[in-house]
């Protein structure tokens, strides 16, 4: 396989057309040269923190550091997944929620593949644990709280009609059937349209970095289908409990819809 | 023979509200907008929480599975909240016999079954409402101004039908604006004042 190694003035070259970007806001009046550079100069870094950590980790091969790096990414995707959506549970109840979806959806896909189809030896490796781990986290944290936004903004707008029907003796599985439904739907929609996209519209990022790492396209196609399916299972996992789990938390004992247990941040 | 039996039921929002219902009767409930009357149905419904016990025919609301209470002590909400497009959706299949009925005792034709909900106007939104709860045949109806935005004629029409049906052993706790209608529907009124029931 040959790489082509970039210099530190390839990366500067690039560095002008943010630079240029941030000029062209200034003078269209944009107001945004400030937001653009913050967040490039924010990107550079985190990503070279990033690459730092990961090479004290690869080096350091211990199950040990694989593990804590895993851990550190599972705790900021559940925080992310709690603080996304416009409302939230009262106390700590999205975070919990957050906690129990991302953990049980990407552990069991990650787990999943590194135990049957990619197999590395030893099983910790982070060269394989950490970036697979990475990808389905990005899946689960967008399913997950597109899915709990969508039902949280369902329950709340919807609620007249929802009570209509508990009023008339429906059960809370029946009156919530519609939002839940939707929900998922929502959370499911960005890994439905990945999968029609790749190949015709973009070629998917796992693929693009393996071709450019030197890797046979039908090898790096093979990855990128399978990294697909570990997607597809993953979302719908995190889609499908987030919003189950969310119902849950907005109801009682008397199947009542308690949305005094939601907050508007 | 005492049909709702309403004993300390209190929230956050109102009471201790105490009050029974008879097989039969109609009871009216008058005051201020704001003063906590659809609080008092709601908490009749188990549709908020709150402490303090009601019991229908003797039996205690814990002793019902939450849906089958409400299904039996319907609440009907001032606005009625509609989840699917048509009413026709809203009514069991099985019932069909008796929505026609309804309908017609309320004036309504049955050309509405099937319109788009969002083109009716509101008054005949709120009749359908009544259908809706009285389809299913509860032992109580507890009605937030049923009447609001209906003419005198279509009053005087669901009045009517609302008598026929406690003639029939129906219970019915009412919120009105109107003592007229009070006077016309029941002998027993009471004012809701700073969440507490005050006999009129």
């Amino acid at each position: 396989m040959s790489t082509i190694h970039l210099h530190a003035t390839d990366v500067a070259l690039a560095t002008l057309l943010v630079l240029t970007n941030a000029l062209a806001s200034l003078l269209l009046h944009l107001q945004l040269h400030r937001q653009v550079l913050w967040a490039a100069t924010r990107m550079v870094v985190q990503l070279l923190l990033v690459g730092l950590v990961l090479r004290f980790v690869f080096q350091a091969a211990s199950p040990a550091a694989t593990l804590g790096i895993v851990a550190l990414m599972l705790l900021a995707a559940a925080r992310e997944v709690a603080v996304r959506p416009t409302r939230r549970l009262k106390g700590a109840g999205s975070y919990r929620i957050a906690a129990v979806v991302v953990g049980f959806s990407s552990i069991a896909t990650v787990v999943l593949a590194l135990m049957t189809a990619i197999r590395p030896q030893p099983w910790y490796d982070p060269r394989y644990a950490i970036p697979l781990m990475g990808i389905v986290l990005g899946s689960v944290l967008n399913s997950a709280s597109l899915g709990l936004d969508s039902f949280f903004e369902g329950v709340s707008a919807g609620r007249p009609a929802i009570e209509a029907q508990l009023a008339l003796g429906a059960t809370l599985h029946q009156a919530l059937a519609a939002p839940i439904r939707n929900a998922i739907r929502r959370g499911m929609i960005p890994i439905i349209n990945q999968m029609s996209a790749a190949g015709v519209i973009t070629l998917p990022g796992i693929m693009t970095g393996q071709l450019l790492a030197g890797m046979d396209p039908l090898e790096a196609v093979k990855y990128q289908i399978l990294l697909l399916f570990l997607l597809t299972g993953a979302g719908g996992l995190a889609a499908a409990g987030a919003v189950y789990l969310a119902a849950r938390a907005m109801s009682d004992d008397r199947q009542r819809l308690r949305l005094d247990r939601l907050s508007l941040e | 023979m005492t049909l709702l039996e309403i004993n300390a039921l209190t929230s956050p929002f109102g009471g201790p509200f105490t009050l029974t219902v008879a097989k039969g009767e109609c009871v009216c409930i008058l005051g201020k907008s704001g003063s906590g009357k659809s609080v008092l149905l709601r908490l009749i419904a188990d549709m908020d929480p709150g402490t303090g016990h009601v019991s229908l025919l003797g039996k205690r609301r814990e002793a019902f599975a939450a849906p089958a209470w409400r299904g039996r002590v319907i609440y009907q909400a001032a606005e009625p909240a509609w989840w699917a497009p048509t009413p026709a959706a809203h009514f069991p299949p099985a019932a069909a016999k008796r929505v026609a009925e309804l309908m017609a005792a309320l004036g309504l034709g049955s050309d509405v079954l099937d319109a788009d909900i969002a083109r009716l106007s509101t008054g005949e939104r709120q009749r359908l409402a009544l259908v809706r709860s009285m389809v299913r045949e509860p032992d109580v109806l507890l009605l937030d101004e049923p009447t609001a935005s209906l003419d005198s004629a279509s009053t005087l029409a669901m009045e009517a039908l609302l008598l026929q049906q406690l003639r029939f052993g129906l219970g019915i706790v009412m919120v009105t604006h109107s003592r007229e209608q009070a006077a016309r529907m029941s002998q027993r009124h009471f004012e809701m004042r700073d969440g507490r029931l005050h006999p009129l």
